[in-house]
């Protein structure tokens, strides 16, 4: 690798204090430090050693964990193409289809977002952040596959400038990223990310009898028509999809929704992997699953509606809940930030998505609601926490 | 009597390097060196010597202005060789050429029994004018003790945590009877407890755990639990307007022998440790010891890095430098500059890390580490949350401290228990942070704040 080093070096001079690119130093460092680790040195005193971890490492294992939903989720978009135009498609048909989907998206996400950073990084001359590395695996991940790619760039604009920067950059922001980029669509272009999206037609037609409806909306629909919830689910798809919302295949994900949320499946492997490495905390991803069972007993227990009677545990596998828990709640930035203020951060996650759900069909769709209003309130919940701390020790002082 | 507080917070580093329990007697260095910086809490100092003086050990060097009763003495008898001085002639370091025969200051001595009956002020007195007294560490702020104030007890932590720090069997063996009559001078010193806080993690040593006149305590758990820091806040906190001393066995070794012999000793065992030490042991000498000697011909490589003090809150200092005053040890590490293909992502299990992000397997590597001096990454804002509370075995939230200090933020400070933590404290959050902040001296800078304020 002598050779890439010694092209780097030759170019380094140019950017650096006093060079003719000297503007775009950090630029020319982000990618620099891609390739190669700095060799920068512990200073004279303080710790001599540092640990191996670094943020990029951070960064790349949250998006290490995100490769198995991203992968399920490519597939998945090209089996419900085909399955919604009712066309039979072998396996590599799927995924070229769902490349030619999601590819793209992708691309404009992670265009989109770093050109802004870069932006930001040569004006206010601050080193590249790594935050922009999972938030542009995220945004793919969390919109249809028929989503126009210019909203995607609108969106992830939005994001990273109104949600990020202005606070200061990664590290500062209140609300999760992803998220905002999320919301944004939802209320600027509502009619893109809700309905009949969720599945890419194109230019083939529909098939016979064919209905993007997702469990979320068949549960809000039981409101007006009555109808058992777990039943309507059974039978949906009836003679073009036949089991698509069982239970067995709500877990495993084969249906259309956003791109990376379906599988609850996936998400788990993405828990597992985060948890496993410490980069997502265990605390919030049980705790808002705790807090979600325990609002979906809260309104079995009342039952005056076929929604509030849907088993509790199905809120765990419907709608977009797994991937918010795990990817989207364990956000170590926007979450609570201490370990006590994790449990009622997450608790009140699940608690709020499924309220939303229930109550409000206006929101079919509550975690990322729910997730947008605890970061605003984690804060505050960690001033509690660390309030009853000071008061331990002012307490001490006086005795 | 005694009680064991177990701790579960905190990492073990288990370096390559470790010190065989043998001492070598005999390679003396030529010269020694006093260096003010050691000293946190000396303002101003102020000469007493010139080049060329002749000096016994306990002979006074130089002074603090603002506290013009505590002396500093030589370490050991010689001529003065060079004052070095730095910026605005800041005073760096004292060179003394030692003698071959040690020559002493007398101070007065006493018997065993006499040593009961001595009041306050002859102490005080006698600690101040030998030169002893630096080695009582005052809390809050980790500075030179006042003489003027009492303390509200005494915490002598009696084991070393730090990654390859030296075995106190060895440092103090068949010093009991000195370390014994250290702890009757400070008892005297106190109103309050003098603690002496044990090693329950392997065998406890008879050396300490025999010491009478003082509160014996446990502590179990893995490092930090030896900091003296971490043992006041399990034992007795330090509040706002409270003042505690601490001092290391070390410092009891030279009172115990100022009283007893009437002379000012540095003598001390050094630990010279790490990867790049060819054979890792102990070197009888004195206070301030240069370190040439020791390393000649004894280290692997030539491109390494030479610390006084352990690896997480040592010095750096040069091949031929000076041992720091506090210091028991010398760690040779290899230096680490320089750059990795790919450094930030390729799995490994060699690299030392206390996190489990993708690809480091270092928690599968139960042998010792070989680390570097190498940043492995750059400075980024705080992102990760909840770790450093994990090697941080206080009810106390090190991010949300570091983050009043940076907002010079002094109620917040006081609030969130800055005067429980020195630097040596939350050495371990900035070994493991990954945002690679500069945590301890973050921390000094809050800390001179609150002092100056």
């Amino acid at each position: 690798m002598k050779f890439l080093r010694d092209i780097l070096d030759q170019h380094k001079p140019k950017f650096e204090k006093g060079g003719k690119l000297e503007k775009f130093y950090y630029i020319f460092e982000a990618h620099e430090t891609l390739l190669f680790a700095p060799n920068s040195t512990t200073k004279n005193s303080g710790v001599q050693i540092r640990d191996a971890v670094d943020m990029k490492r951070m960064m790349m294992t949250v998006i290490i964990s995100l490769l198995p939903c991203l992968l399920f989720g490519i597939w998945n978009a090209g089996h419900q193409h085909y399955l919604a135009i009712g066309e039979m498609a072998d396996f590599v048909a799927k995924i070229g289809m769902g490349a030619f989907l999601v590819l793209p998206i992708v691309a404009v996400s992670y265009m989109t977002g770093l050109g802004i950073e870069f932006t930001f990084a040569t004006i206010r001359r601050h080193p590249v952040n790594e935050g922009f590395l999972v938030t542009g695996m995220l945004i793919p991940l969390i919109v249809p596959a028929s989503i126009p790619l210019w909203q995607v760039a609108m969106a992830t604009a939005f994001a990273v400038i109104i949600g990020k920067e202005v606070f200061g950059g990664t590290g500062m922001n209140i609300l999760n990223v992803a998220l905002t980029a999320r919301a944004f669509l939802y209320f600027a272009y509502p009619s893109q990310i809700s309905g009949e999206v969720w599945s890419y037609i194109g230019e083939g037609t529909a098939v016979e009898g064919y209905s993007g409806a997702t469990p979320l909306a068949i549960g809000a629909e039981s409101l007006t028509s009555g109808e058992n919830v777990v039943a309507s689910l059974n039978s949906f798809g009836a003679g073009w999809a036949e089991n698509m919302y069982t239970l067995k295949n709500l877990i495993i994900g084969i249906m259309p929704g956003s791109i990376g949320e379906t599988s609850v499946l996936m998400c788990a492997i993405g828990a597992l992997v985060l948890i496993y490495t410490g980069v997502g905390s265990w605390k919030i991803i049980l705790s808002c699953i705790l807090g979600a069972l325990f609002m979906g007993f809260t309104v079995n227990l009342f039952g005056v509606n076929p929604y509030m009677e849907m088993p509790a545990y199905y809120h765990l596998v419907v709608g977009g809940f797994a991937f918010g828990t795990v990817f989207m709640a364990t956000d170590p930035v926007s979450a609570s930030n201490t370990e006590t203020g994790k449990w009622i951060y997450g608790f009140l996650i699940g608690v709020l998505t499924v309220l939303i759900r229930v109550f409000n069909p206006a929101y079919p769709e509550g975690i990322m609601l729910a997730i947008l209003l605890m970061n605003v309130f984690a804060p505050l919940i960690d001033y509690y926490v660390i309030g009853a701390n000071k008061k331990r020790r002012l307490k001490r002082a006086t005795v | 009597m005694s009680k064991t507080i177990k701790l579960k917070q905190g990492f073990n580093i288990n370096l390559a390097g470790k010190a065989q329990n043998n001492v070598v007697d005999g390679i003396q260095p030529e010269t020694f060196a006093i260096m003010p910086p050691n000293f946190i809490g000396l303002e101003r100092p102020k000469l007493l010597v010139n080049e060329g003086d002749s000096v016994k050990a306990g002979t006074p060097l130089f002074f603090d202005k603002k506290k013009e009763d505590i002396m500093f003495t030589s370490p050991v008898s010689g001529e003065i060789a060079e004052v070095i001085r730095g910026e605005k002639r800041k005073i760096l370091e004292i060179r003394i050429l030692a003698d071959k025969q040690m020559e002493y200051e007398t101070f007065s001595s006493y018997s065993t029994s006499e040593l009961n009956s001595l009041n306050k002020q002859t102490i005080t007195d006698q600690l101040l004018k030998s030169g002893a007294w630096p080695n009582i560490v005052q809390r809050p702020f980790g500075i030179l003790a006042d003489h003027t104030q009492s303390p509200k007890s005494i915490f002598i932590s009696a084991f070393d945590s730090h990654p390859l720090a030296p075995n106190y069997d060895v440092l103090y063996k068949g010093e009991e009877q000195y370390l014994q009559a250290g702890i009757d001078v400070l008892k005297k010193l106190t109103e309050g407890t003098v603690h002496m806080n044990i090693d329950s993690n392997r065998e406890v040593s008879p050396i300490f755990s025999n010491l009478k006149n003082v509160q014996l305590n446990k502590f179990l758990g893995p490092h930090p639990a030896g900091n003296v820091g971490v043992q006041i806040h399990h034992l007795d906190p330090i509040n706002k307007g409270d003042i505690v001393w601490t001092i290391k066995p070390q410092g009891l070794l030279e009172i115990g022998k100022l009283f007893l012999e009437g002379k000012y000793d540095t003598a001390r065992k050094v630990a010279l440790v790490g990867s790049e030490v060819k054979t890792p042991q102990y070197y009888q000498t004195f206070a301030g010891a240069g370190i040439s000697k020791f390393v000649q011909d004894n280290i692997h490589g030539d491109h390494v890095r030479f610390i006084s003090g352990n690896v997480l809150t040592g010095e750096r200092i040069k091949s031929d430098g000076y041992v720091g005053y506090f210091d028991n040890m010398v760690t040779v590490i290899p230096e680490g500059d320089h750059h990795e293909f790919l450094g930030w992502i390729l799995p490994t299990t060699k690299k030392l890390s206390f996190h489990r992000a993708f690809g480091l397997f270092s928690f599968l590597n139960k042998g010792e580490f070989k680390p570097d001096t190498n940043m492995h990454g750059e400075e980024r804002a705080f992102v990760m949350t909840g770790k450093f509370e994990e090697v941080t075995p206080m009810d106390l939230y090190p991010t949300y401290l570091l983050k009043a200090i940076m907002a010079d933020d002094y109620d917040e400070m006081e609030a969130l228990g800055i005067y429980e933590v020195i630097e040596e404290d939350l050495a371990l959050c900035e070994f493991i942070d990954v945002s690679k902040h500069d945590v301890q001296s973050i921390l000094r800078k809050g800390l001179e704040l609150i002092q100056f304020s």
